[in-house]
């Protein structure tokens, strides 16, 4: 089974929620004309990444009750849709969050659970921590979302692959760093690093949307791409500019790379939940930090 | 040396220009600018940020001030009429020694940090002046080395909207600015900030570009202590002033505190971004 997903590589507008709404109906407009069953944009696409105080004004729940919400689940209905915006709880908790629309309806939110607060990172400060890594269900197979940092870390990737997820949907506001002799900035190299090692880890596809533009001083990288099972990159957008990028995805190539090479089948996840354990409950010395039941 | 510090402040030029020149072009509109105003000295560091604003922007949206001194170097208005001329820039002069003299007249004994100063506030009062006039932002032209070192005069050439060289040590200027074409004049001669005559950086801070950027690319980006500097080979007197250097400019750095009494302070917690002005 073939379907045809396309990321929309967009620079937001810091808190401008109507422009970024319109040029989310433009990039659904275009991917749609291009076959496109799914859609995905990069993080905080509705708001832009920076938000600070800000963040609390453009915050939303994602019902039709939203005027956003309300256009994008509408236009759900011609084509899924991957968009990133600041979720509010109804106990009022502020999230970074990525919402799956299909034919009207939210299928899930995934609420960002690693916030980076270190170096140029501060987002510690303004939102909450989501607390579950679920895969579900959707018309083209069960996938996974995440959100940037969530990434960065080995597990919540893994956790989606043993929920089930054969498609990690990834999606990004990566700050541009790191420049030396490169052909690109030493933050994109990690990125595709790790986004190759999870596809051919997983044997899974890897679909990343990282957005562009400034904010501040911050450049934005783009590079979004889709990998393969195989861990090959199969079509990437280019370096900091809009782009709308449009891949078919062949759901077979899971059964000829997971015939070739049954990493998912060999998994030994009762080996890893007893050794997790042990490690909890038994913390070696030098990780005392790792004590069961308690928050790092 | 352990490690080949020289060899890792080299840059892909091309990949620094796709990065300064979209900054400077989104930054400008952003705001609803499409023009820019530079103070050109003749020296590298503005010309090579009069190169990247007038590709972000189209050289007709791009005005450059001369602003000479009597004891200005000659060669520094030369060398700023080649930029000019390869650019195709608006350019305009405007020699500052009528405004500055009457005021170190009345101060007669002034030493030259003084004079320097006041010449460098002169003409960042004549950028803003020609930035309204112009209808630009005033693009600035401070390195990381300079600004790390506090070499700079606070609201004088400081004084910017955009900084588009601020995270490139002057090594690194030089490669850019020989990448984009810039006159070989203006990168091979000694930078100097040409307050007075025979004025040089390097003689006034007392060690060479390529030493202060190795050392302070150590100690910033690598994050080494300033012990494990000097096992890197550098003097420790040359570390322990640098590092001094630093942290006794940090003020330049960072607007004024300010002194909190209310629920919700500018400069504590009342925190957007300058894209929110846009």
């Amino acid at each position: 089974m073939k379907f045809t997903a396309a990321l929309a590589q967009i620079h937001p507008a810091v808190a401008d929620l109507t422009a970024n709404l319109d040029k989310h109906i433009h990039y659904i407009d275009r991917a749609r004309a291009e076959g496109a069953d799914l859609l995905i944009f990069p993080e905080l696409s509705l708001t832009g990444y920076n938000l600070q105080d800000l963040a609390y004004e453009v915050a939303a729940r994602p019902t039709s009750e939203d005027p956003a919400f309300r256009v994008l689940l509408l236009a759900s209905h011609d084509l899924d849709l991957v968009v990133g915006f600041v979720h509010e709880d109804p106990r009022h908790r502020f999230y970074i969050a990525a919402a799956y629309l299909s034919q009207g309806r939210v299928v899930h939110i995934h609420n960002k659970v690693y916030l980076p607060t270190y170096a140029l990172f501060d987002e510690g400060r303004y939102f909450a921590r989501g607390d579950t890594v679920q895969a579900f269900d959707t018309r083209f197979g069960r996938m996974g979302m995440l959100i940037c940092e969530d990434f960065w870390h080995a597990s919540p990737p893994y956790l989606l692959w043993l929920d089930g997820a054969d498609a990690l949907l990834l999606l990004s506001a990566s700050p541009g760093r790191g420049l030396d002799t490169g052909d690109r900035l030493a933050s994109a190299r990690w990125v595709e690093l790790v986004n190759q090692a999870y596809a051919s880890l997983f044997t899974s596809y890897v679909l990343h949307c990282n957005r562009v533009g400034f904010e501040d001083g911050l450049n934005f990288w783009g590079g979004s791409a889709v990998t393969g099972p195989d861990g090959v990159m199969l079509a990437q957008a280019p370096y900091f500019e809009e782009a709308l990028l449009v891949q078919e995805i062949d759901r077979s190539q899971l059964h000829r790379t997971r015939s070739r090479l049954p990493l998912l089948r060999d998994e030994r996840t009762d080996l890893t939940l007893r050794e997790l354990s042990r490690i909890l409950d038994e913390p070696p010395a030098s990780h005392r930090s790792f004590q069961k039941g308690e928050e790092r | 040396m352990t490690i080949d510090i020289a060899a890792r402040l080299q840059i892909n030029t091309g990949l620094a220009e796709k990065i300064l020149v979209g900054f400077i072009a989104d930054g400008v509109r952003k705001v609803g600018f499409q023009r820019a105003v530079i103070g050109l000295s003749g020296g590298l560091d503005s010309a090579l940020s009069a190169y990247l604003t007038a590709r972000a922007l189209g050289p007709e949206n791009v005005l450059v001030i001369r602003m000479p001194y009597a004891a200005s170097s000659p060669s520094s208005m030369s060398d700023a009429q080649k930029v000019i001329d390869a650019l195709g820039v608006q350019a305009v002069t405007i020699p500052i020694t009528p405004y500055v003299a009457p005021f170190f007249e009345r101060f007669e004994d002034m030493n030259d940090i003084r004079r320097g100063n006041v010449m460098a506030r002169m003409r960042m009062i004549i950028l803003y002046d020609q930035s309204a006039a112009f209808d630009g932002l005033v693009i600035g032209a401070s390195n990381k080395t300079e600004t790390l070192l506090g070499y700079t005069t606070l609201y004088g050439d400081s004084a910017a909207a955009l900084q588009p060289i601020g995270d490139l040590y002057k090594t690194q200027v030089r490669q850019l600015a020989a990448a984009l074409g810039v006159p070989r004049s203006i990168i091979d001669k000694a930078p100097s900030a040409d307050l007075w005559t025979g004025q040089t950086d390097e003689g006034e801070i007392g060690y060479s570009y390529a030493e202060l950027d190795r050392l302070l690319y150590l100690l910033v980006d690598e994050r080494f202590t300033l012990e494990e500097a000097v096992s890197e080979g550098f003097a420790r007197r040359m570390v322990e002033d640098v590092w001094r250097r630093v942290r006794a400019s940090h003020y330049k750095r960072k607007p004024a505190p300010v002194a909190k009494i209310s629920q919700r302070t500018i400069g504590h917690d009342f925190l957007y971004l300058r894209d929110w002005a846009g």
